[in-house]
């Protein structure tokens, strides 16, 4: 939890980071910035999929819809400041010589995508015979 | 994602410096069309986020949401235009900086919160 709070401090202030031991190849942090912003890309997609929800499953009861849609929001949310995150994270690792962190996120959120694309199946069936 | 979150060149390691020349990776070139992807995505959303606000008939916090969801797009494009920037001419290769990722980020979740105040 310390951890957590050094990290968002150091999202705010860029010089800190590079106060802390020495500075990668540039290729490492290039890789780095593009994990950062797949992952961007990630939380965008599944902001994007909330607004479909919302748009192209017009038939859907209100409470199915507007709940499959904000949890898509959500998930987006959750991704898009765990991108950042981790980017400060291995930034840190790298400067210091230390492993890259590890996560469980990308499994969590295999899992998570996984439960949504069952219950849109199920919503839809469902949906479309009541 | 591609083979492109991978350092190809990285078993050289750090010891060579970054000032020789053309990087036959390519790799600012490589983040330049990453930030450029991740625009595209950010469009996208922006576009769906005023069909959501126009199906139906327009209400005023829907337009005000949607309006704001268009100012978040143009504040998201000003950073990844002054990163590609950087990229494209600054010697060196600096890296990223926690600013402007934190910025791109906070424009993200806030177009979520637009999103949900539009969904609701």
């Amino acid at each position: 939890m310390i951890d957590f709070a050094r990290n968002v401090r150091l999202w705010f202030a860029p010089q800190e980071v590079r106060e802390e031991g020495h500075t990668p190849d540039y290729r490492f942090s290039l890789a780095n910035e593009r994990t950062f912003l797949a992952w961007l890309r990630t939380a965008l997609a599944l902001i994007g999929g909330g607004f479909a929800v919302d748009q192209f499953l017009p038939d859907l009861r209100w409470g199915w819809r507007v709940g499959l849609a904000l949890a898509l929001l959500a998930a987006g949310v959750l991704c898009s400041l765990r991108a950042v995150n981790h980017w400060v994270r291995c930034e840190r690792a790298m400067r210091h010589d230390e492993d890259l962190p590890v996560s469980r996120f990308p499994a969590l959120l295999s899992v998570v995508v996984a439960v949504v694309a069952v219950v849109m199946v199920v919503v839809v069936l469902a949906g479309w015979e009541g | 994602m591609s083979p492109a979150e991978v350092p190809d060149k990285a078993a050289e390691g750090p010891d060579k410096g970054p000032a020789e020349g053309r990087d036959p990776g390519l790799q600012p070139e490589r983040t330049r069309l990453a930030w450029r992807r991740t625009t595209l995505s950010g469009s996208v959303v922006a576009v769906l986020a005023v069909k959501t606000a126009l199906h139906g008939g327009a209400s005023v916090p829907g337009v005000i949401a949607c309006a704001l969801c268009c100012t978040l797009w143009l504040g998201f494009l000003l950073v990844a235009h002054r990163r590609i920037g950087v990229l494209a001419t600054a010697a060196g290769h600096p890296g990223l900086t926690p600013r402007q990722a934190t910025l791109a980020v906070l424009c993200t979740v806030a177009m979520a919160a637009c999103g949900a105040v539009l969904v609701l």
